[in-house]
């Protein structure tokens, strides 16, 4: 085989390589809806995250416009501190919003849904929310379920 | 019973001692390499026999792959009406285990065995030492742009499998099981991050290629100039190569996944 054939194939083979790599990042992964860092944050406390994650969803109404940066523990008043990081283009959150940890479907991955509010000024960075509601956890529901059962009788 | 533990001390130390001649070998080659790159054809000429010629046997085997990989899914996932997943299943699967791992092992045994047995036979004709003669560095000559070749090829055949693995995927998921077509494209964005998926993968690739282009070149370099020694040296190349894969996929994915 001569070296131009020999060229032309490496170069096939190259071209190739490369156009697999950027469907795959294209198509397949979170780059082009990727936030980047650039985010305001916004801080929740929870007595219960069940089972919310770093990078779970934050949506407002079903629609996406963040994610959860950070989940840490409060050592002083025994919570769950949740940091989202919001799409700076939705900067308009009252300061009453109140977070709930909600899940996608029965058996779905929880997301935080926020509830905006009516009060005048807005949330800035760094701001807290301080109406929260905490995950269901399906024992406990069960739980008050099986217990009200019993006071009926 | 003392000649067992000499025969044992015998095998650790020998085990010990091609260890470190493998590593001074590969040291020779880095040396080489600033000079190799003023010479681009000799590298495009290997590109040509580990990558391309590889090409083939990957791309298949990634179709395959992908499918089995959907249709299992489909299976297990259909009991809890989830078979929308699959392409969470999928591409997760084939980014961060099955594409490096499974290029790793058909590199090793398709490009790695090539490469032990070409070198192997140019040792046993005596050209190594014929080109030593002529005052031409065989290892800057032979060696360096195989293995230079080998560690560009490896990330380049493992992006190429892992893409006609989704694409494989995409054509049970869609057109054998009936899930949506995009549904299939927008679970897999959802899922899938950029860096700690796709990014990984390929560094699990670059560390397999390098690790089997090594093992391959030394063996050919190190085999015994017989027809027998070079039968062995390839079967120890794809041995040894498949083990390092394996094992080298275990302790990246313990490093990069382990607390996730």
């Amino acid at each position: 085989m001569n070296s131009r054939k020999l060229e032309i194939a490496v170069g096939i083979f190259v071209a190739l390589s490369f156009a697999a790599f950027f469907m795959l990042a294209l198509k397949v992964s979170n780059l082009i809806t990727y936030e980047s860092s650039t985010g305001y944050k916004i801080s929740a406390t929870f007595d219960n995250i069940g089972g919310l994650r770093v990078r779970s969803p934050v949506a407002v109404g079903g629609v996406r416009i963040g994610k959860v940066a950070s989940i840490e523990y409060d050592n002083e008043n025994y919570e769950a501190v949740v940091t989202m990081e919001i799409e700076p283009k939705y900067n308009r959150f009252p300061s009453d919003t109140s977070a709930g940890i909600l899940t996608a479907g029965l058996l779905g991955e929880q997301y935080i849904g926020l509830t905006p509010g009516a009060e005048e000024k807005y949330l800035k960075d760094g701001g807290k929310i301080t109406v929260t509601q905490s995950a269901l956890v399906l024992e406990d529901i069960i739980g008050q379920f099986l217990y009200s059962k019993a006071d009926e009788k | 019973m003392l000649d067992r533990l000499q025969v044992l001390g015998q095998r650790v130390i020998s085990v010990f001692s091609r260890l470190g001649q493998a590593t001074l070998f590969l040291y020779q080659i880095i040396l080489t390499i600033p000079g190799l790159l003023s010479r681009p054809s000799l590298i495009i000429k290997q590109l040509y026999s580990t990558g391309v010629q590889t090409l083939l046997i990957i791309v298949v085997a990634g179709c395959f792959v992908g499918m089995v990989l959907a249709l299992q899914a489909y299976y297990v996932l259909v009991d809890f009406g989830a078979e929308d997943s699959i392409s969470q299943m999928v591409v997760l699967t084939l980014m961060r285990e099955l594409g490096p791992v499974m290029t790793g092992l058909l590199f090793a045994g398709r490009a790695g065995s090539a490469l032990t047995a070409e070198i192997g036979l140019m040792k046993s004709t005596e050209q190594l030492s014929g080109m030593e003669m002529m005052a031409v560095d065989p290892m800057q000559r032979v060696m360096a742009p195989r293995v230079l070749a080998g560690f560009l090829a490896m990330p380049m055949l493992t992006a190429v499998f892992m893409a006609v693995g989704v694409l494989g995927g995409y054509l049970v998921a869609v057109h054998g099981v009936g899930i949506f077509e995009g549904v299939y494209w927008s679970l897999a964005q959802l899922k899938v991050d950029f860096y700690t998926d796709l990014m990984n993968g390929m560094v699990k690739s670059l560390v397999f290629g390098f690790v089997i282009v090594w093992i391959a070149v030394f063996e050919g370099y190190d085999s015994v100039p017989t027809s027998e020694g070079l039968g062995q040296a390839t079967t120890r190349t794809v041995v040894h190569g498949s083990l390092a894969v394996l094992g080298l996929d275990f302790l990246l994915t313990a490093i990069m996944f382990g607390d996730i």
